[in-house]
């Protein structure tokens, strides 16, 4: 995967480190992170059937990946059919490339954008501004971002980490730079805010010519492009512009409409806790009453996006991964993502799903990337709530153990061999020398001893690696017989 | 009855009061105890830290001092889950890497005779009320991967409701990880802290006396954390509410009777 934006990232405790020691920070996660948490978990409990629709849906993905070939090469056939054209982007560079040509041929300089993990995945608003050509984003928690100059740190609400008060600051001081600007006097009151950023947003509407968007589904056996959303700003882009881009990750394809029953009723459940979302726009290529009576765009492109999707399907632990949906469930209940903020993920990915997805797209070999796999209590929340049941804990091991001993892996495409991350050394070796004494109960009754007659010792502080323990806690103290002991002494040697 | 103690390295070397706790209580409901010596650790640090490679003795190890034990009970809901979740699948991908079948069948041999104490109890000896006698508030704070990774659900619940004099009192968002995650304390402490921390605010605002958990390597950390009043100057970590509780494993708690008290 490429897209240079996160390059560079320190690896995620140091990050976290900065997030935990933001008090307003954590106050607004955990305030928002809650909230949705409890809200989904009632949704969710409304259906007596959520497990098998989990289960559904985890099949359907699976059946899906497994054959995405074929149902790729249906999908183009279909969109193709239906006035569409399709192209192919084997990484985030080639993605740009072709929607900055589509743009453009079009003799336009700004573009209007639906919310897409997939265009922020491949820094096409950045690329689209090299190419002197301007991206406005129209979610509004998206747009609260690209005004603020700031990075996004949720999948579903990229602002999570802002409140009402630094909102509107951020509106009184950028809107007027890019279009309207926000009324004045502007208050903190949500629907004030709301107001302000409807007002600026609809100017950009009725002028856009181009728009860009993702998909959160595409039908394979119809060629019909599924957008999930709240605001309705996201229909407004699909439907007024008369150039309609669209950059899709290959694995969001479904086979069949009637798949589409499942994800219908758990991926608004598992994102806004809501029973259906208030909008979801459906097209299929220019459709039989689009284009010639001026109603809808006149042009469609599909982008189909590669970046480290079919290396990640190589891999038989990690490919479960392609199922997500990105509901951003995993975010909100993970303890670790409440306490370090989205940002420390380093990836438009938080949270656990990004854990287990920036080290496989991106590969690990990256301070930030090489971290990911370890920043996880595997405490298993996410696991739990995942509506297509991404055992996250088992990939996230996997991974470590790419980091830490080396191991297979497809990168373009060819199967090679990773050597273990820089930095595990220390660790491997001591993790060698446990397992040796573990592996001899006798030592293991030797060093007890040892230990035992040094308890008196019992440092509050420990050196090297051992300090990440004491700064913040004291050590457990050593008791003057260990259990073995207790035992022979109790009852003579074990069976 | 028969059981074999598998008592964890955690325990064997710092916590052998739950150890001898869970001897004393099994013998009380009339089950007798064997201690294989041949056990040593089920590998669960060094695989959840990716050392897979380093874990497979530790798998045979196991399973050759468990094998021809009917019922292996032990007093860690996490290291029950690494040998019935997680064994198995090391001894898959050993297969998978042509490695042969022993692991996997070692693996898939032991697995289903392991029972975390509280599982086997209520599942395998059908009791809740153990006999014991506890006069203090407790309250109690299920690890994760007897919470999710065993699905225990509310038998340690049901066990402690059961025991006399004992208060049980519910802890506000029970079901968040505690922070400590094995190598993740010291590899993300701050996270690691603040989740912790977080933790013990929790218990001690309902004022209960004993924190009770299932899994001594929870409790190491949330009790360092409690004993170390100086928490990290500088950072906006809760400060711990006093008088704060104690930790102390479950076991020890359903060891404990009128007639003998506490463990001495
Ligand atoms: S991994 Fe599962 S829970 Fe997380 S965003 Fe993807 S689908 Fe949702």
């Amino acid at each position: 995967m490429t897209g240079g934006t996160y390059l560079g990232m320190p690896a995620f405790p140091v990050a976290a480190r900065e997030a935990v020691r933001d008090g307003v920070l954590r106050a607004n996660l955990r305030r928002a992170t809650h909230t949705i948490r409890d809200r989904r978990a009632r949704a969710v409990a409304e259906l007596a059937d959520w497990d098998r629709l989990r289960a559904a849906g985890a099949a359907v993905k699976d059946h899906t990946l497994r054959h995405l070939d074929r149902y790729l090469l249906q999908l183009e056939e279909a969109v193709n059919a239906a006035g569409g054209t399709v192209h192919w982007a084997v990484d985030a560079d080639e993605a740009n490339r072709i929607v900055t040509e589509i743009v453009r041929a079009t003799g336009e300089r700004e573009v209007v954008k639906v919310k897409s993990m997939a265009t922020q995945e491949i820094g096409l608003n950045e690329a689209l501004e090299a190419a002197g050509i301007a991206a406005y984003e129209t979610d509004l928690a998206e747009l609260i971002v690209q005004l603020g100059h700031d990075r996004p740190s949720h999948i579903l609400v990229p602002a999570i980490h802002r409140n009402r008060a630094e909102i509107r600051d951020i509106f009184r001081a950028e809107m007027g730079r890019w279009g309207r600007p926000a009324p004045d006097p502007l208050g903190d009151d949500p629907r004030e805010l709301a107001e302000a950023a409807r007002l600026h947003l609809r100017e950009k509407f009725l002028h856009a010519k181009v728009a860009v968007s993702g998909a959160n589904f595409m039908v394979a056996e119809t060629g019909t492009m599924v957008v999930f959303e709240s605001e309705g700003n996201g229909r407004m882009c699909l439907t007024l512009p008369e150039t309609l881009i669209s950059v899709v990750g290959i694995e969001k394809v479904v086979p069949t409409f009637r798949d589409l029953e499942i994800f219908l009723q758990t991926l608004p459940r598992s994102s806004t806790a809501e029973r259906m979302n208030p909008y979801t726009t459906m097209w299929t290529g220019l459709g039989p009453s689009r284009g010639a009576d001026g109603d809808g765009p006149s042009a469609f492109h599909l982008v189909l996006l590669d970046n480290g999707r079919t290396d990640t399907l190589a891999d038989e632990t990690g490919r479960q991964a392609l199922r997500c949906i990105r509901c951003s469930a995993c975010l909100n209940v993970c303890p670790v993502y409440e306490r370090a903020g989205g940002h420390a993920y380093g990836s438009v990915y938080p949270g656990p799903i990004g854990a287990v997805l920036s080290p496989q797209l991106r590969g690990t070999d990256s301070d930030i990337d090489a971290s990911l796999p370890f920043a996880s209590t595997l405490c298993g929340a996410c696991y739990e709530v995942c509506p297509v049941a991404i055992d996250i804990p088992e990939i996230l091991v996997h991974l470590r153990e790419r980091v830490a001993q080396g191991g297979p892996a497809t990168r373009d495409g060819i199967r090679v061999r990773i050597r273990p991350a820089h930095g595990h050394a220390a660790e491997r070796a001591a993790m060698r020398a446990a397992r040796l004494l573990l592996d001899r109960p006798g030592a293991l009754r030797a060093g007890e001893r040892l230990l035992a007659r040094a308890r008196r010792l019992a440092p509050r502080r420990l050196p090297g690696p051992g300090r990440a323990w004491t700064d913040t806690r004291e050590l457990p103290p050593v008791p003057a017989e260990s259990f073995r002991d207790w035992w022979t002494r109790e009852r003579g040697t074990g069976r | 009855m028969r059981v074999a103690l598998f008592v964890t390295c955690v325990n064997d070397v710092l916590y052998p009061r739950t150890g001898i706790a869970v001897v004393r209580l099994l013998e009380r409901l009339g089950v007798d105890v064997d201690f294989p010596a041949g056990q040593t650790c089920c590998g669960q640090p060094q695989y959840n830290t990716g050392y897979r490679h380093e874990t497979e003795p530790l798998l045979r190890r196991t399973a050759e001092a468990f094998a021809g034990h009917e019922y292996v009970v032990t007093p860690s809901g996490s290291c029950a889950a690494m040998i019935r979740e997680h064994y198995p699948r090391i001894g898959r991908k050993a297969e998978r890497e042509g490695r042969g079948s022993g692991l996997a069948d070692a693996a898939r041999s032991l697995a289903p005779r392991v029972h975390e104490l509280t599982e086997f109890l209520v599942d395998v000896l059908g009791v809740t009320d153990v006999g014991a006698y506890f006069p203090h508030t407790v309250t109690y704070h299920p690890s994760c991967h007897g919470l999710r990774g065993l699905g225990l659900g509310d038998r340690p619940r049901r066990l402690l409701a059961a025991v006399r004099g004992l208060r049980l009192v519910e802890l506000p968002g029970a079901e968040e990880c505690c922070g400590f995650g094995g190598t993740f304390a010291v590899k993300n402490p701050d996270v690691s802290t603040a989740m912790g921390t977080d933790k013990i605010a929790s218990a001690a605002a309902t004022g209960a006396e004993v924190l009770c958990g299932a899994d001594n390597s929870c409790l190491a950390h949330l009790d360092g954390l409690l004993r170390r009043a100086d928490v990290a100057p500088g950072t906006p970590h809760r400060p711990v509410p006093r008088p704060a509780p104690r930790t102390l494993h479950l076991a020890e708690i359903l060891a404990a009777t009128e007639e003998e008290g506490p463990l001495p």
